[in-house]
């Protein structure tokens, strides 16, 4: 039982896009325990928060995350909000929505690509990727950069798109989900594919609660769990059922996945189909002053924010709790008992985002 | 598996999905933000309005030297200064900064309603 060698995965992996690494205690080919080292891109940006004004702040969060900037955005200045007592217009809620939504898509597709390469597809991996680029494109239209979007401000959206530009997203989101069926199929029923994921990594339903999973991971172990259907943004206005797969393994996750694309699709789709007119924006009066909790459903799940204002321009504190900070304690579980050769597909199953966790 | 052999014939016959770059270039949609051009300085009003809500602290402007100046290597490209700018003179283009091989910062100084242009490191 002495003979246990101790493989360090990452922080450079070819399958890691971000620099997370785990210690692996091996047992020949079986993992005993899995110990983790974060820590490689903290940038201090709760830090920075501190020194700015709060309206300035808005562009330091969204450079939290390089995949969903909006979502950060957006559970900041609904903070914000709410601690100043602004009223955000309808219009400006229902484009959250959108934004938001165009936002998860990419994000998933994203993910569905490096899941394809991490499984050795690569053909599947650049299928995915060109579908996704069409979203690229809209982004880049509406709001001027592709990734980190910039629309979103205390009191409103700094943008607004055309209802031209509208009917072009409603019928470009249509294709896509024509897209993403064609690679579902192999997705869901390629032998290879199903080989390397259908009872790999299972979490209980228990077990996910009990070690706090959030998001497509704790949908994915049968948990009805999703922030927007607390209604923020415009989402009670709008016709939402969280996605659930009851298996908890990586094949449960991943249709998890691409169903929340269709879910975004349709999400959009009806936004589009109510958005009412009139202004974006309110102006802010006044510095914050209290404390806040805001959260928001990220394409990775819950992502809390903590806010304290004294009532001047600058902050107290700010704290982010990200979801992928509450899924690695069950990919910790999770990984026991694994052999090594499946890590790689169980580490991106939970979506990790690490310069999300350590900001 | 049928599927993905289908898909990938159908992907030998047709082009290829990406643009042959240098050759073949992408028009900037309209609304991009690509990078901060510059400032009509003959407009300018020196009100520092600009420097104050930069989130990167890359704009700095001095009343009295009549100097507006920007780090392009700082400047997040964020739009902010364009919005807030009261004589609406600040220009942001559609394309993206060109590589350099100095880190010189962009400055714009008024002389007596006569536009001067100057790098200055």
């Amino acid at each position: 039982m002495s003979n246990k060698t101790v493989i360090p995965f990452g922080p450079q992996h070819p399958v890691l896009p971000e620099p997370l690494q785990l210690k692996l205690v091996m047992q020949d080919e079986r993992i005993v325990e899995a110990i983790p080292a974060i820590g490689y891109v903290h940038r201090g940006l709760e830090k920075l928060t501190e020194t700015k004004e709060f309206t300035q702040n808005v562009f330091v969060i969204e450079r939290i995350c390089g995949i969903c900037s909006f979502k950060h955005a957006l559970a900041y200045c609904q903070g914000m909000e709410s601690l100043m007592g602004i009223e955000v217009p309808d219009r400006a809620r229902f484009l959250r929505v959108i934004w938001g939504e165009l936002h998860r898509m990419h994000s998933h597709l994203l993910w569905l690509g490096l899941l394809a390469d991490a499984f050795g597809f690569e053909s599947l991996f650049m299928q995915v990727w060109r579908d996704r680029e069409k979203v690229m494109d809209i982004m880049e239209e509406t709001a001027g950069s592709r990734v980190i979007i910039s629309t979103n401000q205390i009191g409103g959206t700094r943008r607004d798109i055309a209802p031209e530009m509208l009917a072009k997203i409603d019928s470009v989101v249509n294709e896509v989900k024509e897209d993403v069926e064609r690679v579902e199929k192999v997705f869901c029923n390629d032998y290879t594919v199903k080989h390397r994921m259908v009872g790999i990594g299972v979490l209980s339903k228990e077990n996910a609660k009990l070690w706090g999973a959030v998001g497509p991971m704790a949908r994915g172990s049968g948990i009805a769990e999703d922030v927007r259907t607390l209604g923020y943004a415009a989402y009670n206005e709008l016709d939402l059922e969280p996605v659930v797969e009851t298996d908890g393994d990586c094949y449960a996750r991943m249709k998890v996945r691409l169903r929340e694309v269709y879910q975004s699709v349709d999400l959009i789709r009806q936004a589009i189909a109510k958005i009412p007119d009139g202004p974006i924006h309110v102006p802010e009066k006044g510095n914050p002053n209290g404390e806040v909790i805001s959260r928001v459903e990220q394409p990775r799940g819950e992502a809390l924010y903590y806010m304290r204002a004294n009532g001047s321009k600058t902050l107290d504190r700010l704290r982010v709790r990200t979801p992928t900070f509450a899924n690695i304690p069950a990919l910790l579980k999770m990984l026991p008992g694994h052999q090594l050769a499946d890590v790689p597909i169980l580490i991106l199953t939970i979506d990790p985002c690490i310069s999300c966790t350590e900001r | 598996m049928f599927d993905m052999i289908g898909n990938i014939f159908k992907n030998l016959g047709t082009k290829p999905a990406t643009r042959c770059y240098p050759l073949e270039k992408r028009e900037p949609f309209k609304a991009s933000r690509g990078r901060v051009k510059g400032v009509e300085i003959e407009k300018c009003i020196f009100c520092g309005i600009c420097s104050r809500k930069c989130p990167a602290d890359a704009i700095r402007v001095d009343r009295n030297a009549k100097s507006w100046e920007i780090d392009p290597f700082k400047c997040v490209i964020c739009g902010a200064c364009v919005e807030v700018c009261p004589k609406k003179c600040i220009l942001m283009d559609e394309t993206y900064t060109q590589p350099s091989t100095a880190k010189d910062k962009l400055t714009y100084i008024q002389e007596s309603k006569e536009e001067s242009q100057s790098q200055a490191g």
